[in-house]
């Protein structure tokens, strides 16, 4: 039998014998436990909970028996004096002696008590253990009943500033103190700390920086502290929290070697000067440094038992310090090097005073590499960031975009957890990868989300990176076959595709049939939309039909503005116009008084037109042979071409008639999301084919055909689907492609999204609408063909029918105009007046 | 612009003291809204006609002022029947005009009666 003790009942020495006893299998091990405390290891990180309610139990790292069932002897209250080398034998001061063959010392640290005069006076405490906690507690019920309102947390590190929340939920009024210039001087700078400081000022927390405090005044209880410029704070009460100091004590009683400035000297074996003894924890100086974070000190558990058990793993050689947690009720996180400044870097800053945000990303030069950041108020892209970081993975082409996020409404720039490498770490106190995560879903051993954190015991440390593992979660199930429900909204438990197949199949023509029979209460601004769409798709009914559950763009087939008049954009398919139509629209924009602008889609849009004046405008343009660009639909809205070879010395095919057939195939057709395409007569790509939904690229040989690319918030360049192919193929895969995509991807999801979230990705998308794979094929083709055949102008619609124009004028009682509008000049135009 | 919100006050049933015809039932199309002009006043009148009740509010949207709350979507929110601001999609309950995506925004309600085919708005003066 070989013992093992472990000195040192702390999180860290938890972990090593959880770790120690899922590797060892136990038989030929027996380990015994020393604790100086009277409980089992508790969750030190979540302390200031104690104070919100919790028990010392729900803090427990363990149950009861936990111990017990694992055979391992815990020895609560009861101190190591004495380490004897030679004969391997730890003494206690209960002058008990035990033997050892390894012993682990995981002792942990002290609160550092700075030397100030006075400091030993009533009042005065150390933030660490629950008996401190408890001490705090005591003392502040003792004062109030004196009247006594005010306590000092002296330090404005992490742990300080969790002190300052717990001595408010005491009913306090709480300072914190700090020596440095700024808050958590060694994970934020100056400009995160500002922001921290004023969102904690809001909670009436005094925050007081640049302090050194000179000596603690009162007779035999604190009274306040003198500050090095003379200044009195007048306190009742003082939580030292101010750093904190390891506890070498038995490593320097027995000889191994310590720091200068203290802690128990470990390799990257965790083994001390004494190869049969390790260090861990913050007792432990790896690398001259003492890491006062959870993770690593599990990193290191993890090895000692490794090297115990003769296993070969070490610990890294650089150890990531970042955070994120949730101080006060405000985020704040910082990850890499939060502070790194060089010529070779830039940092790229976001500061939102209003909303109390500050962001701080630090990019090379060369914009290819994330080295660090820090977020105040917002970490929800903390996540996201880390594993870019740590990943080193490519950053988008505008490295802000990683923290200015998702400015047009768009998903994150941050992709999604799917894209990760296996290997990524998901939990870092953990050390969980995803391959982990994914694996034991997809291998069966987890079922769901709870599963798989009590197999890998991701999320149970800080539980910051529990969105990711939710959305890993979520996407190795759906890989396998599970449901996942991604219902539309609170009146509809169905997806889009389920709500889809339920019309088609049950032939509803009408959005409240469907509704009463499959949802729920009255609807709302975000299905009815999808529920008209999916009619258009299905009937290729025009907006007109369902103008109840159209948003305001498809209700007066126009695009609404900023200030509530609409704008009109007729179609011009591929670009191509004649000198006599470019005149008409000349003309109706002069007489309406509208303001003109060629669009990135080569088209013409025309703005400023009020309700009423939309008819008379679509008169004049229909008249004269346009018809509706759609640019209000979720739907086709052009496709953009270059010249091609009829006039370009380059082109090697005909784009702009490619373009203007595309764009005629497929005009009207609602979709998802709204649709865009390019042709490019050669690879100099004029058109920008490839940031479009569809792009078809003229080469030697035929065309190449691009899919689910797009600009906006977060572009992407399409990829391709099929190379050298003619015309006629390209319209096949295009019809294919097309109803798939409307037909399975849910509201609002671009093409880009949709094919990144199926699964199985291109390779299985070129399965199905090129080799046929699951037989639909056919299907495809032949709804397409019923929506390619059924073109109609909605705008020719509405002024054929009068009863339809009703709805455009902006009183029901009077003919006048809405009075509210006013413009103000722009550059020989117009434009609405600043909001 | 305060001075244009100022304009719309909640007038609560009981402090009506002026019934001012809006037009006709059929002059408001069924589930949507119709804006209709009181004095300087553009008030939003929604026929709802799924829950068989009619409902009236500012047609200003409080957060950036523009008359477009008629042209906005009707439904409902937890059995709350709300209103939709077609620009930026806040949420307005029509009973007592509260925001319920819990910004700061609330837009004033007005009664409405229904007496045989004609529709009233109520108004303090």
């Amino acid at each position: 039998m070989i013992n093992v003790i472990v000195v040192g009942n702390g999180m860290v020495g938890y972990k090593f014998c959880e770790k120690f006893i899922s590797k060892s299998g136990q038989e030929n091990y027996q380990i015994t436990v020393f604790g100086e405390e009277p409980r089992r290891a508790y969750d030190r990180v979540h302390l200031s909970e104690y104070f919100a309610g919790k028990t010392a139990d729900d803090l427990s790292m363990s149950t009861a028996n936990w111990y017990e069932e694992n055979n391992i002897i815990l020895n609560t209250s009861e101190l190591i004096t004495d380490i004897n080398r030679e004969q391997k034998t730890i003494h206690t001061h209960l002058e008990k002696t035990y033997e050892y063959d390894y012993l682990v010392l995981a002792t942990g640290s002290a609160a550092f008590v700075p030397p100030i005069d006075g400091v030993e006076k009533e009042g005065v405490f150390v933030y660490r253990t629950i008996e401190d906690l408890d001490a705090i507690m005591t003392y502040a019920k003792k004062i109030k009943a004196n009247g006594a309102t005010e306590a000092a947390v002296l330090g404005g590190g992490l742990l300080g500033l969790e002190a300052a929340k717990a001595v408010r939920d005491l009913d306090l009024n709480a300072h914190v103190v700090e020596f440095a210039p700024r808050l958590m001087p060694r994970q934020l700078d100056q400009g995160a700390s500002d922001m921290l400081q004023s969102k904690i000022e809001e909670l009436n927390i005094g925050i007081h920086l640049n302090k050194a405090t000179q000596f603690i005044d009162g007779e035999d209880s604190i009274k306040g502290m003198m500050f090095a410029n003379d200044e009195l704070l007048k306190v009742d009460m003082l939580v030292i929290s101010a750093g904190i100091k390891p506890r070498d004590e038995l490593g320097r009683v027995s000889g191994l070697e310590v720091g200068v400035r203290g802690g128990i000297v470990v390799n990257n074996k965790m083994q001390t000067s004494d190869p049969n003894i390790f260090a861990i924890g913050e007792v432990a100086l790896y690398n001259q440094m003492i890491y006062g974070l959870v993770a690593p000190g599990y990193e290191m558990a993890d090895v000692a038992a490794e090297q115990i058990l003769k296993g070969d793993k070490t610990m890294r050689e650089t150890i990531d310090m970042s955070t994120q947690l949730k101080l006060i009720g405000v985020e704040v996180a910082s990850f890499g090097d939060p502070f790194i400044e060089n010529e070779n870097v830039t940092a790229i800053v976001y500061e939102n005073k209003f909303s109390g945000i500050y962001k701080r990303i630090n990019v090379t030069k060369d914009g290819k590499t994330l080295l660090g950041g820090i977020l105040v108020g917002d970490s929800s892209d903390y996540n996201g960031l880390f594993q870019i970081y740590a990943n080193a993975m490519a950053l988008p082409a505008n490295p802000e975009d990683l923290i200015l996020g998702s400015r047009g409404g768009e998903s994150s720039t941050l992709g999604s957890a799917s894209d990760l490498p296996d290997t990524a770490v998901i939990c870092s106190c953990e050390n969980v990868t995803k391959g982990a995560i994914c694996c034991s879903i997809l291998d069966g051993t987890a079922n769901t989300f709870g599963d798989v954190v009590k197999l890998t015991k991701a999320t149970s440390g800080c539980g910051g990176c529990k969105p990711m593992v939710a959305d890993l979660v979520k996407a190795a199930q759906k890989s396998i076959g599970k449901e996942v429900k991604e219902s539309i909204c609170e009146h509809f438990n169905y997806t889009r595709q389920e709500l889809f197949d339920l019309v088609k199949i049950n032939k509803y023509t009408n959005y409240y049939e469907v509704i009463d029979h499959h949802g729920n209460g009255d609807g709302c601004e975000i299905c009815k939309p999808v529920v008209a769409s999916i009619f258009s798709s299905i009937y290729n009914d025009t907006a007109n039909k369902h103008v109840t559950t159209q948003d305001t763009n498809d209700r007066y087939l126009a695009n609404i503005q900023r200030n509530g008049t609409y704008s009109v954009v007729p179609r011009i398919a591929g670009g191509e116009i004649t000198p006599e139509k470019l005149i008409v629209i000349g003309e109706v924009a002069k007489q309406f008084d509208l303001y003109t602008k060629i669009t990135g889609a080569q088209r013409v849009d025309l703005f400023g037109a009020q309700l009423d004046d939309l008819p008379k405008i679509w008169k004049i343009l229909i008249d004269n042979g346009f018809e509706s660009g759609h640019a209000y639909g979720k739907s086709l809205r052009a496709v953009k071409s270059c010249v091609g070879n009829t006039w370009c010395r380059y082109g090697m095919d005909d784009s702009t008639t490619f373009a203007i057939e595309l764009e005629n195939r497929y005009r009207g057709i609602r979709s998802p999301h709204k649709l865009k395409g390019g042709v490019s007569a050669c690879i100099r790509e004029c058109a920008e084919a490839r940031g479009k939904d569809f792009g078809v690229i003229a080469v030697e040989g035929g065309w190449n055909l691009y899919i689910c690319g797009n600009g906006g918030a977060n572009p992407k360049h399409a990829v391709l689907l099929a190379e050298q192919i003619n015309k006629e193929t390209v319209f096949k895969y295009m019809d294919r492609f097309l109803m798939y995509y409307i037909r399975t991807a849910g509201p609002l999801v671009r093409t880009s999204t949709w094919l990144e979230k199926l699964d199985g990705g291109l390779d299985y998308l070129k399965e199905v609408i090129i080799h046929d794979r699951i037989g639909i094929c056919e299907t495809l083709e032949a709804e397409m063909e019923k929506l390619v055949g059924t073109f109609e102008c909605e705008w020719k619609q509405v002024l054929e029918k009068p009863r339809l124009m009703k709805r455009f004028s902006h009183f029901v009682n009077s003919d006048e105009k809405d009075d509210n509008i006013e413009y103000v000049p722009l550059r020989d135009q117009k434009m609405p007046r600043p909001w | 612009m305060e001075g244009l919100l100022n304009q719309y006050e909640t007038v609560n049933l009981s402090d009506v003291k002026v019934w001012f015809k809006a037009g006709d039932i059929k002059d408001f199309p069924s589930n949507r809204g119709g804006c209709i002009k009181y004095k300087n006043k553009q008030i939003a009148v929604f026929n709802f006609e799924r829950r068989n009740e009619w409902y009236a509010c500012q047609n200003a949207c409080p957060h950036k002022m523009e008359m477009v709350l008629s042209r906005g979507m009707t439904g409902s929110t937890d059995g709350i029947p709300k209103i939709a601001c077609p620009m930026h999609k806040k949420t307005f309950s029509l009973v007592d005009g509260s925001n319920l995506n819990g910004d700061d925004f609330k837009i004033a309600t007005y009664p409405v009666k229904v007496e045989g085919n004609e529709v009233f708005v109520g108004f303090l003066e």
